[in-house]
């Protein structure tokens, strides 16, 4: 029971609690497992874990437990359990700080659509500027194999003027891939920092 | 009054029916939309997902280069790019270490001098322009509001409104003449971003909007979000495929340009998935209420229907 509420963990390095303290400036500690967040979660019913959970398992130091967790893709970032939290702890700004550490420490845990989706769509943005549908959806597919799924809504699509065959980058995407560049970098370096702390 | 303009990916896209629409109240309105110059993906909620930094590095982008560009405001009819402005808006604001690191980040100077802004409170901004003129007001049709969370939450970065009481979309609706009904799901989460990489859930979520709109007796909702627009437009294909009623699904600015007697096609009511046309006819169908000036041959279909008989219509 050593590493629980205890500001530093068996592996010597910071709690996961002051960690998050750390990246979001907000403290889970204030959560007193009121289940507020739960009630109004659109996801609770899909995932094992609820809002209430993850936060009491940050509380209780559960780092692999929680980045590990499917739970923690399947948050909609809807933001109704920061909002109604009576405490102010903000669940969702919890399970932001959490998806960003499962992304450096185990990626292979997020669900495989899910991720898929989030890289595809940045990859769109790195190469045009901007997020190009079509280029989205191919590139899904191609990560996903999910190849058939909603191609019969195509011809709907094209019907509507809805779909654009060519992506127009903007001019300015060499300066949006360095943005994309200087980010990662910085996250790198911030995530090293955190490791050797 | 000028405005700067940052449509957002999915409005020259999925969306381009917001887009049109949008332009085309404007100027009735007395909003001159001057469109920021070569913007960028605002990152959505995959950077929001995935990387902080990100999350705010490429709205920031945005707003610098709306800064230069002369302007101090910004509209963002997009709820999710509204929402991403408005959030990197608040983090700068609030963390003077990450306010440091941005400009180094983005490679521009970062004033934080734009303010972001969402289509509702801009149009809530123009109520008494939109009931002066409003030449075919839309008595008799029953709308439900839907904001959905980008629009609302986190009430620390969205100010306009109240986060869990909101009255701005009634507000707007009121001014067109159309009644906005009370319901339950108003606030509720469409699926977001999962309509791809788990559209079960987004089915799920949507449908139960769906219906208790329809229960409330709405001819349709009012959306002011791509997202949410495609969520309960485009995947109600599906469940209108399996034998359930059509509900209506327009964007704010489709329902104002039609109060200001603007056409289907110009506001883009054609590019929907589940047919505006039965909605349109009744909004365009002379109202009883005023006396019209010349009444043309008046059909007993163009009077506002009894209750029952409406759901039947939908």
């Amino acid at each position: 029971m050593s590493s629980h509420g205890t500001n530093a963990s068996a592996h010597g390095r910071a709690s996961l609690r002051t960690e998050m303290k750390e990246r979001t400036g907000k403290n889970t500690a204030r959560c007193y497992q009121c289940g507020k967040c739960s009630a109004g979660c659109p996801m609770a019913g899909e995932t094992s874990l609820r809002p209430h959970d993850v936060m009491r398992l940050v509380n209780h130091d559960q780092r692999e437990r929680l980045l590990t967790s499917e739970s923690i893709w399947l948050c909609l970032t809807c933001e109704t359990c920061t909002e109604r939290c009576p405490n102010g702890c903000d669940p969702a700004r919890t399970m932001d700080a959490l998806r960003e550490m499962a992304v450096a420490a185990s990626p292979g845990s997020a669900p495989r659509a899910v991720l898929a989706f989030h890289r595809s769509f940045l990859d769109q943005i790195r190469l045009t500027g901007r997020s190009f549908e079509l280029g989205l959806v191919a590139e899904y597919k191609l990560r996903t194999g999910a190849l058939l799924q909603d191609v019969a809504t195509v011809p709907g699509l094209v019907a509507r003027g809805k779909l654009g065959f060519i992506p127009h980058p903007i001019e300015g995407v060499k300066e949006v891939r360095r943005i994309f560049e200087a980010c990662e970098e910085a996250t790198r370096v911030a995530a090293r920092g955190k490791e050797g702390a | 009054m000028r405005v700067g303009y940052y449509p957002g990916c999915s409005l020259h896209g999925t969306a381009r029916e917001f887009d049109e629409s949008l332009r085309a109240v404007a100027g009735p309105l007395g909003l001159e939309l001057v469109e920021v110059d070569d913007w960028s993906c605002c990152g959505a909620t995959s950077a929001h997902a995935t990387n902080h930094l990100l999350s705010v590095a490429l709205p920031a982008r945005n707003l610098a280069l709306a800064a230069e560009q002369g302007h101090d405001q910004v509209l963002a009819p997009c709820a999710a790019c509204y929402n991403r402005l408005a959030s990197a808006r608040h983090a700068v604001a609030s963390d003077a270490a990450l306010a440091a690191q941005i400009p180094d980040l983005i490679g521009r100077p970062f004033p934080n001098s734009v303010t972001a802004r969402n289509v509702v409170e801009v149009l809530r901004e123009q109520l008494g322009t939109l009931r002066k003129k409003t030449v075919r007001p839309l008595a008799g049709l029953k709308i439900a509001c839907y904001y959905g969370c980008l629009l609302v939450r986190p009430s620390e970065v969205c100010t306009f409104d109240d986060p869990e009481a909101p009255v701005s979309m009634e507000e707007v609706v009121a001014a067109t003449g159309a009644t906005a009904v009370a319901w339950n799901r108003r606030l509720d989460c469409c699926g977001g971003g999962f309509s791809l990489s788990r559209t079960g859930s987004v089915v799920r979520l949507s449908r139960e909007i769906l219906d208790d709109a329809r229960a409330a007796g709405a001819d349709a909702i009012v959306v002011a979000c791509p997202m949410c627009h495609s969520n309960l437009d485009f995947r109600q294909g599906a469940l209108v495929r399996r034998g359930e009623a059509e509900l209506p699904v327009l964007f704010l600015s489709e329902l104002v340009g039609l109060a200001l007697g603007l056409d289907a096609r110009t506001l883009g009511l054609e590019r929907h998935f589940v047919s505006t046309k039965g909605f349109v006819e009744r909004a365009m169908a002379e109202k009883p209420a005023p006396a019209p000036k010349q009444p043309p041959a008046v059909k007993p279909a163009a009077a506002p229907a009894p209750a029952s008989a409406q759901k039947e219509a939908v």
